[in-house]
């Protein structure tokens, strides 16, 4: 890539910092120069992100028909999939699983609910009655 | 608090905390482009049955930790690298290091990286920094990917230090134990030895998943990606194959200029002609990469999408696989005077 080559758009990394990329000059020298963005890969990443929002909404619809538990909801919203939310409350991924039913979430015991609720970052009320919580 | 720290802006978190760490250690020499190719750090790979985020799993360089593992050994400085089973534990050995004067090499998530935009928050745990310093409950954190300095609480510096999930640090820290002469027959050997691994990793792993007969099997893939996943899906695999070869870290062309780079800052230590014209091959490599790009864009947009467009697609990393094969055999070739 030419120096001048260098894109210079917009994307959400430029509301924190600038980047460092490579790129040769006219003599074919190599040198760091500043770049704030690529549209090219800020619309990657925007529709990584409707993807996202897709599945938060898609969840929340089949927990609202009784088909699944908030838990499934809080996976999606919180970008987590079954490996990252057994980590997190230390669950075995097939209980998780069973936990993600409607009717054995209700039977859960506080103490049960308490380490999803730590793994959403969220408190148990609001996991039982799937508010959004925005940090 | 360490006096003498002077933060370092790089393109990828890891080669900058090892640059920093190390040129503090006796390296004054190094660069960013020298810590990625003593540290063998060009790669591509895509692992088949696995998926990240709900899309293809693909890397554009070698596994985290690594550069700076390699480097530090090729300069014989010796490494303390510490994880910890408690979250206090790590806290009071971060403390220690704070007030002896040290500054340390973090690995830390990003989910819960308080400064990081929400847009890039994912759960990646493999992110790299430098806390080199602590007023009251404020840690300085030199982010390597940032211009500037920043800080952390206690509390969010103990959250993304412990962050779980794939890769998880642990409270990992990591440190030059001491101080070395490092010299520049030792630097060249360094570069020697960090092309010819390189040179193993691209071109000589069995199989066709990794090095440049991975980018083709990629190239292979995407041609039925539109058949088998539907448009939508097979924009997504895209857009996924697009933030990792360009997104922050990279220097763009998924790491292929910062090789370049490389290959070039090589030359000043070894006055050896090719490296110059391979150097050039690999610009031409990081150049296609971000062509193919701006198509695969025009497909994730929407406003292309025909099966010609995916199998566009796939020849450009067919095309791709071959350059840099070219370019990695040349340096296979290479006579060494050393």
């Amino acid at each position: 890539m030419k120096k001048e080559e260098i894109p210079q758009d917009d994307g959400a990394l430029n509301k924190l910092t600038k980047e460092v990329v490579y790129a040769v000059d006219s003599s074919g020298r190599y040198s760091t120069e500043l770049s704030t963005g690529w549209d090219v890969k800020t619309k990657a990443l925007d529709v990584a992100w409707e993807d996202i929002q897709k599945r938060i909404e898609e969840s929340r619809q089949k927990v609202l028909r009784g088909e699944a538990s908030p838990i499934l909801y809080f996976m999606e919203l919180r970008l987590m999939d079954m490996g990252i939310v057994s980590a997190y409350t230390g669950f075995w991924k097939w209980t998780i699983k069973r936990h993600m039913k409607a009717d054995v979430f209700k039977k859960l015991t506080d103490e049960k609910l308490k380490k999803y609720a730590g793994a959403f970052n969220i408190s148990v009320e609001e996991l039982k009655t799937m508010t959004v919580h925005e940090q | 608090m360490n006096n003498d720290f002077q933060h370092l802006q790089a393109a990828h978190c890891e080669n900058g905390v090892t640059t920093n760490l190390l040129r503090a250690a006796g390296a004054e020499k190094l660069t960013e482009p020298l810590a990625f190719g003593i540290g063998s750090g060009l790669f591509y790979v895509q692992l088949p049955f696995l998926k990240i985020n709900n899309g293809p799993a693909i890397a554009f360089r070698t596994m985290p930790g690594l550069i700076f593992k390699r480097t530090c050994n090729a300069l014989n400085i010796p490494v303390a690298r510490k994880k910890f089973a408690s979250q206090d534990a790590g806290k009071r050995y971060l403390d220690e290091c704070l007030d002896a004067g040290k500054a340390v090499g973090a690995q830390v998530g990003v989910f819960y990286l308080t400064y990081f935009p929400k847009e890039y928050r994912f759960h990646f745990n493999a992110h790299n920094m430098i806390v080199f310093g602590k007023e009251e409950d404020k840690y300085l954190i030199s982010d390597p990917v940032m211009e500037n300095v920043t800080s952390l609480t206690g509390y969010e510096l103990q959250r993304v230090r412990f962050a779980k999930g794939a890769f998880a640090p642990r409270g990992q820290i990591y440190f030059p134990k001491e101080k070395r002469t490092v010299t520049d027959e030792q630097m060249k050997k360094a570069i020697e030895k960090g092309i010819k691994r390189n040179v193993n990793h691209m071109i000589r792993i069995p199989g066709n998943i990794a090095g440049y007969k991975g980018i083709a099997t990629t190239g292979r893939k995407i041609k039925k990606w539109r058949d088998k996943l539907g448009q939508q899906t097979a924009g997504l695999y895209l857009a996924q194959l697009v933030r990792m070869q360009e997104e922050i870290g990279t220097g763009g062309g998924g790491f292929r200029y910062i090789y370049a780079a490389f290959l070039q800052e090589a030359q000043a230590w070894h006055p050896i002609d090719e490296l110059q014209d391979i150097s050039k091959i690999f610009t031409e490599a990081g150049d296609k990469w971000r062509n193919a790009a701006v198509h695969a864009a025009g497909i994730y947009k929407g406003r292309i999408g025909s099966q010609a467009d995916f199998d566009v697609m796939g020849d450009y990393l067919i095309e791709i696989s071959g350059i840099e094969k070219k370019a990695f055999q040349a340096l296979s070739k290479i006579k060494w005077n050393s």
